[in-house]
């Protein structure tokens, strides 16, 4: 026991020490990033824990076949010290690793949850099964267009049943939901066109529940935006004269 | 002492259909949750490659979504509710559980036997989805509103609820009056089979929170059919409510699969590897202790992107990490009793190896989903099955196809270890690797789950084939394993009384298969007995 004892111990005890070692990362620019930063330190910490035990499992399962029908195994009962021994002290170094995980992932938790002081506010409203932006300014899309550099928060809300919002290279999802109004924020660093997909089961059209999400340059989203906002402006006028006519 | 002697029955004794309908016997009962609960994984699994045949194409191949959301549903609700729960906490505890603590029978009998015939109710209820013109298609979760406003036939699901519900806190009541008043005597706490204590676990865990799921789908059901507004905003009510309640059942359900299957796995390895138990106190008041207790604070990881207050999901974070501590005695006893082990490998211990395996990669892929943060973008994606597929679905029918072969002979009076069986087990756990692996893959790229249609991502597609190609494979594997059980129950190989050499107490006390009363002598035990003292005298 007392080798065995002593290897595993040791392989504890370096995988205490890894994260210690694990490069720190200060000031999260935004949650995709610290996302993928995060992504793999969880993926080294698991492989570790992983392999060691994989190994060691195939090991015991291959050295420790029975020679012949009779044998029994040899395992001798545990002292009470080491008994405890071998509860406290593997407890403490999970422990460890899930506050050390912890801390981190509520570092980038608060980076998901903080939203720059500077961002472009848009309200996201879906229904059974298409998305609806609103720009604050009378124009409305069902696509979501945004120019690069500028931090977008949105505020979203649900006319029926539960959806969720899940833009895949930003790393961002929140449920969308009737009665309540979530918020999720991105950075968008370079133009890019890609799409919003439902994740919350909705119904029939569940998975074709997805539109266009086109980061454009500056001033392509300008004079996107003049345009939409004359003709908004237009239909407003149009309205206004149809309800007094 | 008792001298009373009984009959031993075999099973080629002259069948009667009204002796299997009023009985009132542990065993028969055991077998019935056996036979219903393996009915239901056979229609669930052939759900499971429907939708995988669906998936082999990006556009939607077979059918309109209506009703491949009705085969998730289906899927989803019978495996979990119908196979793996009733799987291990009715068949297995109600046929082993008596006999590893030396009783004759359970407390209550005949409320055991209304028990199982709830859960035939249930079954039969849930048959129905597909008979009737309007199935329920809302998940295994029913979620409202949707629930609420589809014309799917939520009440289906909701009955099915309370009949299993009903069944299943009847029989924590029974099971658990069972081991505090009637283990046989000299049998102390400290003395009982693992898989006893993770029964009982799970039983207390059943007898906590079954009724909040109770009352979480009779809430819909009213909201549905009777106009109220529990869940519904624009009057008052709130839809995360739902949510709450659900979870806070559903994630403790998790671990009443668990932790028989972790039981039943110790078990194996310790006949297997005539070995005693590697810190038996830590893995029982430690881990199942500690299990029991961290479980009930840990529901909010199923609602991380649900718009919940940021502290709830940043505490719930810390525990659900936090339930690594207790996991991981339960996994460092799994390890230690192989530790200078003599193991024998038959084919329950081949899929107890197979589960080694598969709970370090369910396990451990858990532990960034526990994590708030990076759950924003995992979650709802194929990364989530897959994980839950590994660690809930495959780890635990492993183990308790793992339980049945060694308990086959227990059960029949013969052996099933055949080639075909060695065969369904290979087949199955190449299938689970290669239909689970490229899950893992595409969910941590986006592919989200629930999508007939998964045009927009055509890119994912070789690895929706791969999956399915590994379904099929599992189904074979699964052919293979019922079809040999089947053969085996009535043609197999005659049984020695002990064919592994166990010294647990079904093994050394009991016939093969136990007659009425189980023990023709009433067991006696001292103080030193232990169910693993294999050491060399």
């Amino acid at each position: 026991m007392n080798r065995i004892t002593r290897i595993l111990f040791s392989l504890f005890g370096v995988l205490a020490a890894w994260p210690a070692q694990a490069q720190n990362y200060d000031g999260i620019n935004d949650p995709a990033t610290g996302w993928d930063h995060l992504w793999n330190e969880v993926l080294i910490d698991i492989t570790v824990i992983g392999v060691i035990f994989g190994i060691a499992a195939i090991y015991m399962m291959i050295r420790y076949r029975a020679k012949s029908p009779e044998d029994v195994g040899s395992a001798k009962p545990l002292s009470s010290a080491r008994a405890w021994g071998w509860a406290l002290i593997p407890a403490a170094i999970f422990m460890a690793d899930d506050f050390f995980l912890s801390a981190k992932g509520w570092t980038l938790w608060n980076a998901y949850r903080q939203v720059p002081e500077n961002a472009l506010e848009i309200k996201a409203t879906a229904q059974m099964y298409s998305w609806e932006f609103d720009y604050g300014n009378g124009v409305l899309a069902d696509e979501l267009l945004v120019p690069v550099g500028q931090p977008v928060v949105l505020r979203m809300t649900s006319m029926d049943v539960l959806h969720s919002f899940f833009l895949t290279e930003f790393r961002v999802k929140e449920d969308v939901m009737p009665g309540r109004i979530t918020y999720l924020w991105f950075h968008p660093r370079e133009p890019l066109e890609t799409f919003v997909t439902c994740v919350e089961f909705c119904g029939t059209g569940h998975s074709v529940m997805a539109t266009a999400v086109k980061v454009l340059p500056v001033d392509d989203y300008t004079a996107w935006m003049t345009e939409a906002k004359a003709e908004a402006d237009a239909e407003a006028v149009a309205d206004a004269a149809g309800t007094e006519s | 002492m008792s001298t009373e002697t009984t009959t031993t029955t075999t099973a080629t004794s002259r069948f009667n259909i009204w002796e299997w309908i009023f009985t009132t016997d542990h065993k028969r009962i055991g077998i019935l949750y056996l036979i219903g609960s393996i009915a239901a994984f056979i229609v669930a699994g052939l759900m499971a490659l429907l939708i995988r045949i669906e998936q082999s194409s990006p556009s939607t191949l077979l059918v309109d979504p209506s009703e491949y959301n009705v085969w998730l549903y289906f899927h989803g609700a019978a495996m979990i509710l119908a196979f793996l729960i009733p799987g291990l906490t009715g068949f297995a505890a109600n046929f082993f559980l008596p006999l590893m603590i030396g009783a004759k029978d359970v407390a209550f009998p005949r409320i055991n036997a209304f028990s199982v015939w709830l859960f035939y109710g249930a079954i039969l209820l849930a048959l129905l989805s597909f008979v009737i013109p309007d199935g329920p298609d809302i998940m295994w979760t029913a979620y409202p509103p949707y629930s609420i406003i589809t014309e799917g036939n939520t009440a289906f699901y909701v009955f099915t609820v309370h009949l299993l519900g009903f069944s299943s806190i009847l029989g924590a009541v029974n099971f658990l009056i069972t081991v505090i008043y009637m283990r046989a005597p000299g049998m102390g706490w400290n003395q009982l089979n693992l898989f006893v204590w993770t029964t009982v676990a799970a039983f207390v865990l059943q007898l906590v929170f079954i009724p909040v799921l109770a009352a979480a789908v009779t809430l819909l059901l009213f909201d549905k059919y009777l106009g109220t507004h529990f869940f519904n905003p624009d009057m008052g009510g709130d839809v995360l409510l739902y949510q709450n309640l659900f979870w806070f059942y559903s994630h403790p359900a998790v671990y009443v699969i668990f932790l028989p299957a972790v039981g039943i796995l110790f078990d194996i390895i310790a006949s297997m590897g005539k070995n005693r138990i590697f810190n038996y106190k830590a893995c029982v008041y430690g881990g199942i202790g500690g299990i029991v207790l961290i479980t009930g604070e840990v529901w909010v990881h199923h609602l991380y992107v649900s718009g919940m207050p940021d502290w709830i999901r940043i505490g719930q974070m810390v525990t659900t990490l936090l339930i690594s501590v207790p996991v991981g005695l339960i996994v460092l006893s799994m390890w230690g009793t192989l530790y200078k082990a003599s193991i024998t490998y038959n084919t329950a211990m081949h899929f107890t190896a197979a589960c080694f395996f598969l709970v370090l990669l369910g396990g451990l892929t858990g532990i960034p989903l526990a994590m708030t943060a990076i759950t924003v973008h995992l979650s709802e994606t194929s990364f989530v099955h897959a994980h839950f597929h590994f660690i809930m679905a495959m780890f635990s029918t492993f183990a308790l196809f793992a339980g049945i072969y060694y308990w086959f002979p227990k059960m029949t009076g013969r052996m099933a270890e055949g080639v075909l069986g060695r065969i369904g087990f290979w087949a199955n756990m190449v299938g689970v690797n290669l239909a689970f692996w490229p899950l893992f893959i595409i969910g941590v790229q986006g592919m989200p789950r629930r999508y007939p249609n998964y045009e927009r991502f055509p890119q994912f597609e070789p690895y929706h084939d791969v999956a399915t190609i590994g379904a099929f494979i599992i189904a074979v594997g699964m052919a293979c394993t019922l079809i040999n059980w089947i053969y085996s129950a009535f043609w197999g190989e005659p049984a020695p009384a002990n064919p592994w050499n166990s010294k647990s107490l079904e093994w050394t006390h009991t016939a093969n298969p136990p007659g009425p009363g189980n023990f023709s002598e009433d067991p006696v035990l001292d103080e030193n007995w232990s169910p693993y003292d294999y050491e060399a005298k």
